[in-house]
């Protein structure tokens, strides 16, 4: 196995095009759990935090360009990143200890496809984008279009995420990402559930984003749920109808960490609770608790 | 197949070695430098008893690979006490009796000066937090914790 370090965007392209049993390193914090187990025997380690455009946060057209190598802990530590974004950055802050804080990154976390990936269901619902650069230049895609299947992506020979981008937050908008784990740190979402929403002058909901995670094989983007919130004040009775869409539409397994009846009936739960969330960020108001 | 060649600076001193693409460093801090202070738990991210802090950020040394360190500035435990003067942390490991079996306390101590360095007044759920990553099988956390909150403390008071 050879271990290169690329210090731009073509020379890792060229790198991947030339030797597709290559893998791309961004944190590492999935990739080494599968190289040091013998899941993968790659010819070679494509390390890509040499490449500086790959490692920084940038502004850009109102809204944040994630480079594909920067650690979660620096998005967390991101001030204004946050204030726009706080349900992706909570959400890549819930990935693992602060020990995988500082290496795991969005781009990894959305290319190494787990349903349970806790940052997608938010990049989801926030309308992110993934650029990826391949042979025949850049192209950007919508971050569902990435997952395919259990670990699985839709990145072609030679392609490589290069940036996650997050557009530019509308007025009177909000977004949260809430997941279910049997303790409160350090485990892997059983359920997760991603909202972003826009209210309008008047507090009702405009526009609104449902991601529901671990609950099939890639995050489900709903448009069932989303349609329970648009034109509502996001009253008690919109909620619960939320709730109800989000659990007919949850097409879970039963595991050993968590049955099916049970992850249908919290990803319901967690739908309410993200979304009330995600009203009072966007400035509105919401009913009792849940 | 040749070795990589890697120049990094580990406690402050200029380090060379080789090692294979595939090799940790976790493994070689353990097997080529003698730095056996970081320990193996689960080799998988999980346990927290390699911690090392890499150019300021704490990470586990299991889950980078030896040849990722070229450049950067490698802390570990070794560089903790200096010289017989022991850290005021592991002073107050002592003397709280924060460990048993000791396999996580070098990872403990290099994760909760990190903590320390960033925030000198933490709370003890920020503690709680921050150390959820080091596992301990032995002291049930709680005089770990307070060993922590209490060198915050003192440090505080002597600054």
């Amino acid at each position: 196995m050879r271990f290169e370090t690329p210090t731009s965007v073509d020379q890792a392209v060229a790198l991947l095009a030339a030797d597709p049993e290559a893998r791309v390193l961004a944190g590492g914090t999935d990739l080494l759990v599968r190289l040091r187990a013998g899941q993968i025997a790659p010819s070679a380690i494509i390390d890509i935090k040499r490449i500086r455009e790959m490692t920084v946060i940038s502004q850009e057209d109102g809204g944040w360009r994630i480079g594909a190598a920067v650690p979660s802990a620096e998005m967390n530590e991101h001030a204004a990143l946050k204030a726009d974004w706080p349900g992706v950055v909570e959400s890549a802050d819930l990935i693992g200890s602060t020990q995988i804080q500082g290496r795991a990154t969005l781009a990894g976390n959305l290319c190494n496809a787990s349903p349970a990936a806790d940052s997608v269901p938010a990049m989801m619902a926030a309308r992110a984008t993934a650029r990826i650069a391949g042979p025949d230049g850049t192209r950007d895609v919508a971050v569902e279009g990435i997952p395919t299947g259990v670990g699985k992506t839709s990145l072609e020979k030679g392609e490589l995420v290069t940036s996650i981008f997050l557009p530019a937050k509308p007025a009177h908008s909000g977004d949260a990402y809430l997941r279910f784990i049997p303790r409160t740190e350090m485990d892997i979402a059983v359920v997760g559930c991603g909202i972003s929403l826009t209210l309008d002058d008047q507090g009702k909901i405009s526009d609104a984003r449902v991601a529901l995670g671990a609950v099939a094989p890639t995050v489900i983007l709903s448009q069932s749920c989303a349609d329970t919130l648009i034109g509502t004040a996001g009253d008690d009775a919109a909620l619960d109808a939320l709730a109800a869409a989000a659990s007919a539409e949850a097409k879970p397994i039963d595991d050993k960490r968590g049955t099916i009846a049970f992850r249908k009936d919290v990803v319901g739960v967690l739908a309410k609770r993200a979304a009330k969330i995600a009203i009072t960020r966007a400035g509105g108001k919401t009913g009792g608790e849940t | 197949m040749s070795r990589i060649h890697v120049t990094t600076t580990i406690n402050g001193d200029e380090t060379e070695y080789l090692c294979e693409a595939g090799e940790t460093l976790l493994d070689v801090l353990r097997d080529h430098l003698d730095m056996t202070g970081s320990k193996e738990g689960c080799g998988t991210g999980d346990c927290g008893a390699c911690s090392v802090v890499v150019d300021g950020r704490l990470v586990c040394s299991c889950l980078m690979l030896a040849a990722e360190a070229e450049g950067r500035a490698v802390d570990t435990i070794e560089g903790m006490a200096q010289g017989n003067q022991l850290h005021p942390l592991q002073q107050k490991f002592l003397e709280h009796a924060a460990l048993q079996c000791g396999i996580c306390t070098p990872g403990i101590l290099v994760a909760a000066k990190n903590l320390l360095e960033r925030n000198p007044n933490p709370s003890e759920e920020e503690v709680r937090y921050w150390l959820a990553g080091n596992l301990c099988r032995c002291t049930g956390y709680d005089k770990i914790i307070r060993a922590v909150m209490d060198t915050a403390a003192d440090l505080r008071g002597a600054a």
